[in-house]
């Protein structure tokens, strides 16, 4: 099992998004998050990585084989791509980046200063991070975002290897990557508390 | 962490890293003192610890917004956040990177600016000592804060007024130290004194300001 | 029952609703009475004259401004062990009750420095300390003010309490060593509670019991709104949902 949540709640502020939320993710496969905006994908997303406190209910994921990607992708402008690259290499203790740029497509980016790319372009840059950090579960906000439609199906595949190398992922898109026949759709606004739920931090005001 | 640090350096002196402007302010500072007091040079040797004391804080101050804040925007500090690399230690690099960019660069520049205001060698070997033992604490504490201000849109005012009292103790040792020493008394008790703080300060402010650091980013 | 129970913000608010007729009567009385006793029933001093009298406000105001940093430092400490609510809004209640003391302690502390020293204000280490006192008030109370999300801002702020109380302490030894240097003559910074004769202590600790007594009144009457005010939100926050 590599993500295993149960009965958790999150909030946003005072307003409960989420209640009774069950996910069961067995290793070498992927979860799509579904719903309208504001439903509370990235703040889902961003408690399971940690970020976020948990209002109630259990998460069973070490957090060190967690990856998150956001909607931002941390790339420093003022460096180049190798050097973006190579710091994040460094901190994850994995040895080479030239394989993964060239997973990434943007082996001939390396040595362009960060700032003159594109947001696509960009956004790769980001997305090569993830298979810098050797970590087997991947939380992806939105990671298709200014990524154009070979890129995306680039990315849906890189996907698909570290699925099949015993790796999990869990994204949330409203983008197809290809990965939809094999992946559990979790629909998150079936999740939505009753209305006039508020966070266990509110309630007690009442 | 040594990673951190040799990533924010290079940051640092890259275009529009902002490098050499707390430099050239605290220079500006320190030369506007005459202007202001005017140009006898007793009067200025004898405020002249003083000044540069105070005009290495201002200048340590006005860069201490940089601190989290580019790597706020960009979602760099969210996913150091969730790197192995523990958040304490991330704040204890931004904390050396900033004093290796202020910090020393306004030590090396002090002995010009004290023979500009007309201290003697000794004196700017007291004052060079004191800051020396006391500016570390300036760039911790100031991470601190930093640190506390980070989720707050223009929270450069804010800062200066939560981080200004936290530097009294480190103003009062290290100035005393320097003004003690350009006029001869003993200076031990000081220096011990503001070294002391200096630690102190080292000590507790990593694990609070990545308490902060983590109130901030949720 | 356990004592943690009132920390429940409903619970809170009933007990402190019953206890506040009863804390502000007996300020009033006491304040009056130390008072009019100190004012009118005792001596002056053979050396100050009547300007002695000044130190029954100066001293209780003093006192309860430095007590009320302490009383915020414990509350933020049980805040981010126990997550009281009340707890939090109680030291946010009784930061401007403290700089409005730390105030009103500077300036009694001046008027009674101008008869006495001749001067109103002098970098004594008492007095310079308290000026500190306010800095540090005016810096969280700031930050309570700029954080939008309330549980966030009690969290931030009460980091800043501790981490202020540790350098508040700092500055105080600091103010004392840096005025050694430059003054041979402590005289000045007479210790007051220790030279106060008996005809002038006992009207003072009456004061001083109604100072306490009325700084309980503005804290718990400024903790109840603070609690009705996040009970508003969160009435509106879920009309909204």
């Amino acid at each position: 099992m590599a993500i295993s949540i149960k009965s958790l709640s999150v909030s946003r502020g005072s307003i409960k998004l989420l209640q009774g939320l069950d996910i069961e993710l067995k290793s070498g496969h992927a979860g799509i998050l579904r719903g309208p905006n504001g439903v509370g994908k990235t703040t889902l997303l961003r408690t399971l990585a940690g970020l976020q406190p948990v209002d109630s209910g259990k998460i069973e994921v070490p957090l060190e084989d967690i990856c998150y990607f956001g909607h931002t992708d941390g790339v420093k402008p003022t460096l180049t791509v190798r050097e973006n690259l190579e710091f994040w290499a460094n901190i994850f203790g994995s040895p080479s980046i030239e394989e993964v740029a060239k997973k990434f497509m943007i082996i001939d980016l390396l040595n362009i200063r960060a700032g003159t790319l594109s947001a696509g372009q960009k956004r790769r840059v980001g997305l090569a991070r993830l298979g810098l950090t050797g970590c087997p579960v991947w939380l992806l906000d939105e990671p298709t975002v200014s990524l154009d439609e070979t890129s995306v199906k680039i990315f849906g595949n890189i996907i698909k290897d570290h699925l099949s190398e015993n790796g999990c992922a869990l994204v949330a898109t409203h983008i197809d990557l290809g990965l939809e026949n094999s992946a559990q759709i979790i629909d998150l606004s079936q999740y939505r508390p009753n209305s006039g739920e508020l966070s266990s931090s509110d309630e007690g005001f009442l | 962490m040594i990673t951190l640090i040799l990533r924010d350096l290079r940051i640092a002196v890259r275009a529009g890293g902002g490098f050499g402007l707390s430099l050239a302010f605290f220079f500006i500072i320190v030369i506007f003192f005459p202007f202001s007091i005017g140009p006898n040079l007793d009067l200025l040797s004898k405020v002249a610890p003083g000044t540069l004391w105070m005009g290495a804080l201002l200048a340590c101050l006005l860069s201490l917004e940089r601190i989290f804040a580019l790597d706020f925007e960009d979602g760099t500090l969210d996913l150091l956040a969730t790197s192995p690399i523990p958040l304490e230690g991330v704040v204890i690099a931004k904390a050396f990177v900033h004093w290796l960019t202020t910090g020393l660069p306004l030590i090396l520049l002090t002995p010009f600016l004290g023979v500009l205001l007309g201290l003697q060698t000794s004196g700017i070997i007291f004052l060079i000592t004191s800051l020396i033992f006391g500016t570390p604490a300036l760039s911790i504490i100031g991470t601190f804060g930093a640190a506390l201000t980070v989720g707050i849109k223009r929270g450069g005012l804010l800062l200066s007024i939560l981080v200004l009292p936290l530097y009294i103790p480190t103003l009062i040792f290290g100035a005393e130290a320097a003004r003690r020493g350009s006029e001869g008394f003993e200076m031990q008790t000081s220096i011990l004194l503001l070294l002391g703080v200096t630690l102190l300060s080292w000590a507790i402010l990593p694990f609070a300001a990545a308490s902060v650091l983590r109130i901030n980013l949720r | 029952m356990s004592f943690w129970e009132y920390a429940n913000p409903v619970k809170f608010l009933k007990l402190s609703g019953n206890l506040l007729p009863y804390c502000s009567t007996l300020a009033a009385i006491m304040i009056l009475t130390g008072l009019g006793w100190g004012f009118f029933f005792t001596p002056d001093d053979y050396k100050q004259g009547a300007t002695v009298k000044i130190l029954y406000v100066h001293v209780p105001s003093a006192f309860v401004a430095i007590n009320a940093w302490f009383m915020m430092l414990i509350a933020s400490i049980v805040w981010l062990v126990r997550r009281h609510h009340v707890s939090a809004l109680a030291a946010k209640a009784a930061a401007p009750i403290g700089i409005a003391m730390t105030v009103v302690g500077l300036v009694t502390g001046a008027l009674w420095g101008q008869p006495m020293w001749g001067t109103w204000w002098e970098w004594d280490p008492k007095l310079t300390s308290f000026l500190i006192l306010f800095l540090f008030y005016l810096g969280y109370i700031a930050l309570w003010a700029a954080v939008e999300d309330p549980d966030t801002a009690a969290d931030l702020t009460s980091v800043l309490c501790i981490v202020g109380s540790v350098f508040a302490a700092l500055s105080r030894y600091a103010t004392v060593f840096w005025n050694q240097g430059l003054h041979q003559d402590a005289s000045l910074s007479i210790d007051k509670e220790e030279h106060v004769a008996d005809v002038f202590y006992y009207p003072l600790i009456v004061v001083m019991a109604g100072f306490v007594l009325l700084f309980i009144t503005l804290v718990l009457l400024n903790t109840r709104s603070e609690i009705m005010m996040r009970r508003a939100s969160a009435i509106m926050a879920r009309g909204k949902i």
